[in-house]
């Protein structure tokens, strides 16, 4: 009997040091960085957990140079436009394809399939072709057209997903009462895809505001950057002499409106992310 | 759509059909017809950013067009890919640093896609057993998958900085190491590094995907192992995981599909060096830094082949692998 609670016991130990590692493993890189970022840079060197003094130096460093805050500018226009274009196409299209069986409609689902497993590299350079000519390059407009090429096939795929769901009646209810097909649209279904769409435009926003190739590749100057090719780019330079405090100051800030929109949608987002890949 | 009443006499039970039918036939191309055009600005966007690129990228690859001139190209078949002068072959098969490319990429991809699956069962078994805080401890798995990941290689090159890097420090204090390892300098260790990154930043993933088949899974066969007493990790392998294996299956595809194509986390921890440089890597360098588009193209074509292949392999194998598991 006592052996048996002991083992017990020995299991239910054994189980929450498990938890708490794998807490440990995900947040501490996190937490490191962002006690790194109080630290001055004369402090910087000295390994610790916890720092024995707090300054913001790094931060108004990083807050009061012109091109990190238009960076945070540029890609929050980005990643807006980006999620309302995915978003105006992509329940257009999702409601065409859930909702009307067409000749072809396979082919177009299974195509969209297709470009959301492209490697963006693989049209990297027919992109800034079409980026040149229409003269967008070394301007966010231009992300802002290449980013469809992720967000738009996976907006389509969760949304489509999602709205198979919701019962065909609504609809069949609202033709007899005469309503065209967009009027059904946004009388109809918008009022209820809400959450999915807030799910979606949440994940796309996440895509747009991490993306890195196009964005380095297709700007030039710090005036057009977006924050993560600002962020890789500070280190730049030598690499004996990088500026960890300012870097890791900038990655705070970028990150913790992440982090924090993640923790309050988990839900949604675990949501959004099965349904996007169970499908598939 | 063309259920009707049966208790309807015979004659105007078919005219009410015919009529209906036709009503029917009209709503129906209405229909049609708008699904098309709805669908219409998706495909003209998808073909502005994805097709019409995807095409001039193969065209380009046949020509010599630079970055600064791309109007000026002219046609050089396949001299990119591959050509004999002077009884030298040249061109991108023939590039020592294109094939190290590859291992590189195939091997990242591998290791770091088995490690993530394997990891991720583990934190999707754990998250799914019943405890206080698990919400808590969702979230905080979630966070590496929020950071940029940029943002991630930076931290992680902090860390395993080689002066002043926590990792360096701590391994040092217990004794593992007895000098600061190059981390992302050495060519022995910045693979690893780079593998250590995507690890911590893919887990979450995997282990989210899995949980939600955890989750639907019947509770029913495991009372009824508990009750014949066998042993949990029997369960697992026996019951567990090939009910979750469709789940994993989709998870691994998604992942791999990204491993191939990484890029950032490459790029910021090592830059272009050659000991870890991804297949995307190369094909941007040759892209941007060394202006030859012609070459470049070849290599994004070639990475493009190479995925495509992997993608079809992979569906046939998995179907295969169902097929005879639907068939035991």
């Amino acid at each position: 009997m006592t052996a048996r609670q002991l083992s017990k016991i020995a299991k239910r130990v054994g189980f929450w040091a498990l938890i708490v590692l794998i807490m440990v493993y995900a947040v501490f890189p996190f937490y490191y960085a962002v006690i790194t970022s109080f630290k001055p840079s004369s402090e910087l060197f000295r390994v610790e957990l916890w720092p024995s003094s707090w300054h913001l130096d790094n931060y108004i460093q990083i807050l009061t140079e012109a091109s990190f805050l238009r960076a945070i500018l540029n890609s929050i226009v980005v990643a807006i436009s980006v999620v309302f274009i995915a978003l105006l196409l992509g329940i257009t299209a999702s409601y065409a394809l859930v909702r009307v069986r067409f000749r072809g409609r396979s082919t177009v689902l299974l195509v969209i399939l297709g470009v959301s497993m492209f490697p963006q590299v693989a049209v990297l350079s027919g992109l800034f072709e079409v980026i040149r000519g229409l003269g967008l390059y070394n301007n966010p407009a231009g992300l802002i057209l290449s980013y469809i090429i992720f967000t738009l096939p996976f907006t389509v795929w969760v949304l489509t997903t999602f709205m198979k769901q919701l019962p065909m009646e609504l609809e069949e209810a609202a033709i007899m009462d005469g309503a065209t097909p967009w009027i059904t649209i946004t009388k109809v279904f918008l009022p209820l895809m809400w959450p999915a769409m807030a799910t979606t435009g949440l994940l796309a926003f996440i895509a747009a505001w991490n993306e890195f190739l196009f964005a380095l590749t297709f700007t030039l100057t710090d005036t057009q950057r977006t924050v993560p090719v600002a962020i890789a780019l500070l280190s730049g330079g030598s690499a004996h002499e990088l500026p960890w405090g300012p870097i890791m100051a900038a990655s705070v800030v970028v990150t913790v409106p992440l982090v924090v929109l993640v923790i309050i949608f988990q839900r949604r987002i675990v949501s959004g992310l099965t349904a996007g890949a169970v499908k598939g | 759509m063309t259920t009707s009443q049966s208790s309807a006499p015979e004659g105007a039970r078919s005219a009410a059909l015919i009529a209906r039918r036709s009503r029917g036939t009209k709503v129906r191309r209405q229909r049609v017809k708008a699904a098309w055009l709805f669908l219409t600005p998706m495909l003209i966007a998808l073909t502005l950013v994805a097709g019409w690129p995807l095409f001039r990228t193969f065209f380009l690859s046949f020509t010599d067009a630079s970055l600064s001139d791309l109007g000026t190209a002219n046609f050089i078949g396949f001299e990119n890919y591959l050509v004999n002068e002077n009884g030298r072959w040249f061109g991108i098969l023939a590039d020592p640093v294109w094939w190290h490319s590859v291992w590189n990429t195939v091997y990242f991809s591998v290791v770091s896609v088995s490690l993530e699956v394997v990891f991720g069962v583990i934190v999707a078994l754990i998250l799914n057993a019943e405890f206080k805080g698990r919400t808590i401890v969702r979230a905080a798995v979630l966070i590496p998958w929020a950071i940029p990941t940029i943002v991630s290689a930076q931290m992680w090159a902090w860390m395993l900085n080689d002066q002043f890097g926590i990792i360096n420090h701590m391994l040092m204090g217990i004794g593992v190491i007895d000098d600061p390892i190059a981390w992302t300098a050495s060519a022995t260790y910045s693979m690893l590094a780079v593998i250590m990154v995507d690890v911590w930043k893919t887990i979450p993933f995997v282990a989210l995907l899995v949980l939600a088949a955890l989750q639907m899974l019947p509770k029913d066969c495991y009372e009824a192992a508990e009750v014949d007493g066998i042993h949990p990790v029997r369960v697992f392998f026996k019951v567990t995981l090939p009910l979750v294996t469709p789940a994993l299956m989709v998870a691994v595809i998604f992942r791999l599909l990204d491993a191939l194509r990484v890029f950032d986390v490459i790029y910021v921890l090592t830059s272009n060096s050659t000991s870890t440089m991804s297949m995307s890597v190369y094909a941007r360098q040759q892209l941007v830094e060394f202006q030859d588009v012609g070459y470049g193209s070849a290599a994004s074509t070639l990475l493009f082949l190479i995925i495509a292949l992997a993608t079809v392999a992979y569906i046939y194998a998995g179907r295969k692998q169902l097929q005879l598991g639907g068939d035991a």
